[in-house]
């Protein structure tokens, strides 16, 4: 009887993934008993939500939406877009670029003092900045047939120097109070901005996947692009929307990134994310194969690893070596997905106890 | 070693093996003499391969001996190297050399001229050039092998068997991807190299090739041997009935309608020059409504191939497509928005989506035929799927099963209901019925014969020449990627078939 819900339970595509968020949550509620408690409290007259929760979710919606983006390339491309981090940082510096127009500052950088240009028009470079680099991801990948790792390590690597050459090689604050209201709070809303966006990156793509056969196509195409094809499905087409539609988020994150130190650090804005974004994914229960995909499952993942990272750094880890603990923790995680191990776990266990012991 | 040639090379005694659930071999005889062409034949599953592995050591034997030369002590293969040491050198049809480096380096890769590790390439080179010109080859040594043609390549691979002293040559497919030029030299080589006393197996399925250079054949059919002839004595019509397993007089035809009357009939599909480089030359085809038309013709001959290039699956070279009067544009999509569905011969690779469920297998082809953006509603999708799973009784747990979970025959009901559910005006089915029980081959047969009297076309095509007999109204056959001929209403039998797919020696 217990066996048959369990078996119902485990065999349920979330369950892992799930499990898994839940008992780095459980741990963190033994270390500090205070986690899930959230307080208002006021700044500058400003009311602020604020706890551990937040603060998870806050800082975990680049790596949700870069998550989302990352989801429908693996999907349709058995790939992943290793470049995103550093079109992160592209398209924040080329942003920030655009908004102080390349005036020199005072303190001698390109740092802003003023707009140039409006906001608005800064936030729609970052979008389609980051949409150009998905662009052209896409191209290498779906039309050039380059393996998706290689096409996006191109931007790996050129990217963040890009972002070097439009940041002059400096970090370059913007000092106007309203650039920090998407990575920050806006005033007198007291959830973070940067959850709302992330959600609505989540809902829109969740709508659009809802309402439209882009989800089974894009599943197909991944499992069987031969197949798709002679179904009349343009794969290379879908395969190129989805890189754009990753770089993109890239540029969403990019601006979220920026936003909340108010400045772009081209060096370290969204370094490294690109891998915590791929494992985001996988430890969503997605196959890097391709193939068959939840999005849940990937914002799950997300979610999982920047709790990891928050409450670490929260047990005085230095960030040094939160890597270290966050890879021992991640093996344990992908083991316990690993079909493999439940096999070889299985079998040990009919080893142990014989079906018919007793007899010799 | 003597310098005399020996004999017999090589011979094959009484070899058996089996797979999980088929005998793959049975008491299967082959013996090849030096200076020997000797061609291996059979349709597909027949066994050519596995007696190649079985001889190269890639596979193990059951029974039997092999005796290599005059010996009287068999020997086994444990692997193709093991045999390479022996004098048994296999070329196969996807050249495994490595394009990226040179010629020279590909010759003497493993074995190369040196002292201490370093390679003199001044030897090298020198050697490979002389390998080259005895087999009459002429090209630059030191160039990449990439730089040369797919035929150049393969010779270069023949060159490297052919210098680690190999007596007997194994050519399987050689010329598959040859164009006729190619196949002219590649033949001219094969020639010098019977001249000097090897002996070579050849597997092919183009007749004329066989003919055309070619000693010996040995025949299989379904793992079974059935003999060896001189190719002089054995006419083409003998061999393409051996290869199938039947004989011209005891098959009567089993369909004697008149072919439906069509006087008059605007054709459905009209193909013009329609052709493929490498696939299918330029042929004229019209398709009427209603009317079932089979495409026969031995594996390799170019039928689907003929129906890739009509449903735009690959992109023709040359002539043009007409649906209903009208030109239509080149990609599958507007092939399906003309009314076409294609079932492909590869279920596994080209057909199901494997993850997907039942469901969405089905209604796939329907959903890209609306659009993206107008996504058929939840409801309809599952009225759309329970319908069909009951009209093609598809056994499957559930319509959310995953597909890969059904049996092969049910795949395959479910990819030609996905194309029914589109209500394709012009439906072609690739080898719908292959590698699934008789019964789903009958009921396919039914429902092809059941659309038709609806006023659909269907293209049907199957290596089984009963089951085109008793489905279609009309077959064109094919031969050597060549459009040869078409038989309809009382012409269809299978004899003329046969006749017409072995050709050259046949009576007209």
């Amino acid at each position: 009887m217990t066996e048959n819900i369990w078996r119902r339970l485990s065999g349920n595509r979330m369950f892992f993934p799930l499990a898994c968020l839940f008992l780095v949550l459980i741990v963190n509620l033994l270390v500090t008993p205070d986690f899930f408690s959230i307080k208002i409290m006021s700044i500058d007259g400003d009311p602020h939500l604020y706890g551990r929760v937040v603060d998870i979710l806050n800082r975990a919606s680049e790596l949700m939406i870069l998550a989302v983006g990352m989801t429908i390339v693996v999907s349709c491309s058995a790939g992943t877009d290793i470049s995103v981090g550093a079109v992160m940082a592209f398209s924040g510096a080329v942003s920030i670029w655009f908004l102080g127009f390349g005036v020199l500052g005072v303190d001698g950088k390109y740092s802003v003092f003023a707009y140039q240009i409006p906001y608005f028009a800064g936030i729609l470079i970052a979008l389609a900045v980051g949409a150009l680099c998905g662009a052209c991801n896409g191209f290498l990948v779906s039309k050039l047939k380059i393996q998706p790792m290689v096409a996006t390590l191109i931007l790996y690597t050129g990217g963040r120097g890009a972002a070097q050459l439009f940041a002059g090689g400096q970090i370059d604050r913007v000092e106007v109070p309203s650039y920090k209201w998407l990575g920050n709070f806006i005033p007198g809303i007291p959830v973070p901005t940067s959850v709302f966006l992330a959600a609505a990156v989540i809902i829109i793509t969740a709508l659009v996947l809802k309402f439209t056969a882009l989800g089974m196509i894009i599943q197909s195409v991944g499992i069987n692009n031969k197949a798709s094809r002679l179904m009349g499905m343009r794969s290379s087409r879908v395969v190129f929307l989805a890189y754009m539609f990753c770089g993109l988020c890239a540029g969403i994150a990019g601006l979220i990134a920026t936003s909340r130190i108010g400045a772009i650090d081209a060096n370290n804005c969204g370094r490294n994310i690109e891998l915590d974004a791929i494992l985001a994914v996988a430890l969503g229960g997605n196959s890097l194969a391709g193939g068959k995909f939840s999005l849940a499952g990937s914002i799950i993942g997300a979610i999982t690893i920047q709790s990891l990272t928050t409450s670490l750094l929260a047990m005085n880890v230095t960030a040094d070596q939160l890597p270290v603990y966050k890879a021992i923790v991640v093996i344990i995680i992908v083991a316990l997905q690993s079909p493999e191990l439940k096999r070889m776990v299985m079998n040990g266990r009919a080893r142990l106890i014989p079906k018919n012991a007793g007899a010799k | 070693m003597s310098d005399a040639l020996p004999k017999t090379l090589l011979r094959m005694r009484g070899i058996g093996k089996n797979f999980p659930g088929a005998r793959a071999l049975d008491d299967v005889e082959f013996t090849l003499k030096p200076g020997e062409i000797h061609a291996l034949m059979g349709e597909n599953g027949a066994g050519k391969s596995t007696l190649i592995k079985v001889l190269t050591g890639a596979e193990a034997f059951e029974s039997g001996e092999i005796y290599l030369g005059d010996s009287k002590t068999p020997v086994i293969n444990h692997s193709p190297q093991e045999a390479q040491s022996r004098g048994i050198s296999t070329v196969y049809q996807e050249v495994n050399l490595c394009t990226n480096l040179t010629v020279a380096e590909n010759l003497f890769v493993g074995r190369q001229p040196g002292r201490a590790g370093f390679v003199k390439w001044g030897e090298m080179n020198k050697r490979a050039r002389a390998v080259i010109q005895r087999l009459g080859i002429n090209i630059d040594v030191e160039k990449p092998l990439e730089v040369y043609s797919v035929a150049i390549q393969q010779m270069v691979a023949i060159a490297r068997a052919v210098d680690i002293s190999a007596r007997v040559l194994i050519l399987d497919e050689p010329t598959s991807s040859l164009d006729e030029h190619e196949v002219r030299s590649l033949f001219c080589l094969m020639r010098k190299l019977r001249d000097e006393g090897m002996g070579i197996i050849f597997v092919t399925h183009f007749i004329e090739q066989v003919y055309e250079v070619c000693d010996k054949i040995t025949i299989l059919r379904n793992g079974q041997f059935i003999g060896e002839y001189e190719t002089e004595n054995l006419p083409r019509r003998e061999l393409v009935s051996k290869m199938l397993g039947k004989a011209f007089d005891d098959l009567a035809s089993i369909r004697d309608e008149a072919a439906e009357a069509r006087t008059g009939a605007e054709p459905m599909v009209s193909a013009k020059g329609l052709g493929v480089r490498g696939g299918i030359q330029p042929f004229d085809l019209d398709i009427y409504p209603g009317e079932v038309i089979g495409l026969a013709g031995l594996l390799g001959s170019g039928r689907t191939e003929l129906a890739r290039a009509v449903y735009a699956a690959d992109h023709p070279d040359s002539g043009e497509l007409t649906v209903k009067g009208r030109h239509i544009g080149r990609t599958p999509l507007d092939a399906m928005k003309a009314g076409m569905g294609f079932c492909p011969e590869n279920r596994k690779e080209e057909g199901v989506v494997a993850e997907l469920s039942v469901r969405e297998n089905l209604i796939l082809a329907e959903q890209t035929k609306r659009g993206v953006f107008k996504l058929m509603p939840r409801a309809e999708q599952e009225r759309l799927a329970e319908e069909y799973i009951e009209k093609l009784q598809i056994k499957t747990a559930g319509m959310e099963t995953p597909v890969k979970q059904l049996s092969g025959g049910n795949q395959q009901k479910v990819i030609v209901a996905r194309w029914l559910l589109t209500h394709p005006d012009f439906l072609i089915l690739d080898e719908p019925t292959r590698g699934i029980d008789v019964g789903t081959k009958t009921e396919i047969q039914k429902l092809v014969i059941n659309l038709a009297s609806q006023g659909m076309s269907v293209m049907f095509i199957s290596s089984e020449i009963d089951e085109m007999l008793r489905t279609c109204g009309r077959i064109c056959v094919m031969r050597d990627t060549i459009k040869v001929g078409e038989l309809s209403g009382g012409e269809l039998s299978s004899a003329a078939i046969m006749s017409v797919i072995a050709g050259g020696g046949s009576d007209d």
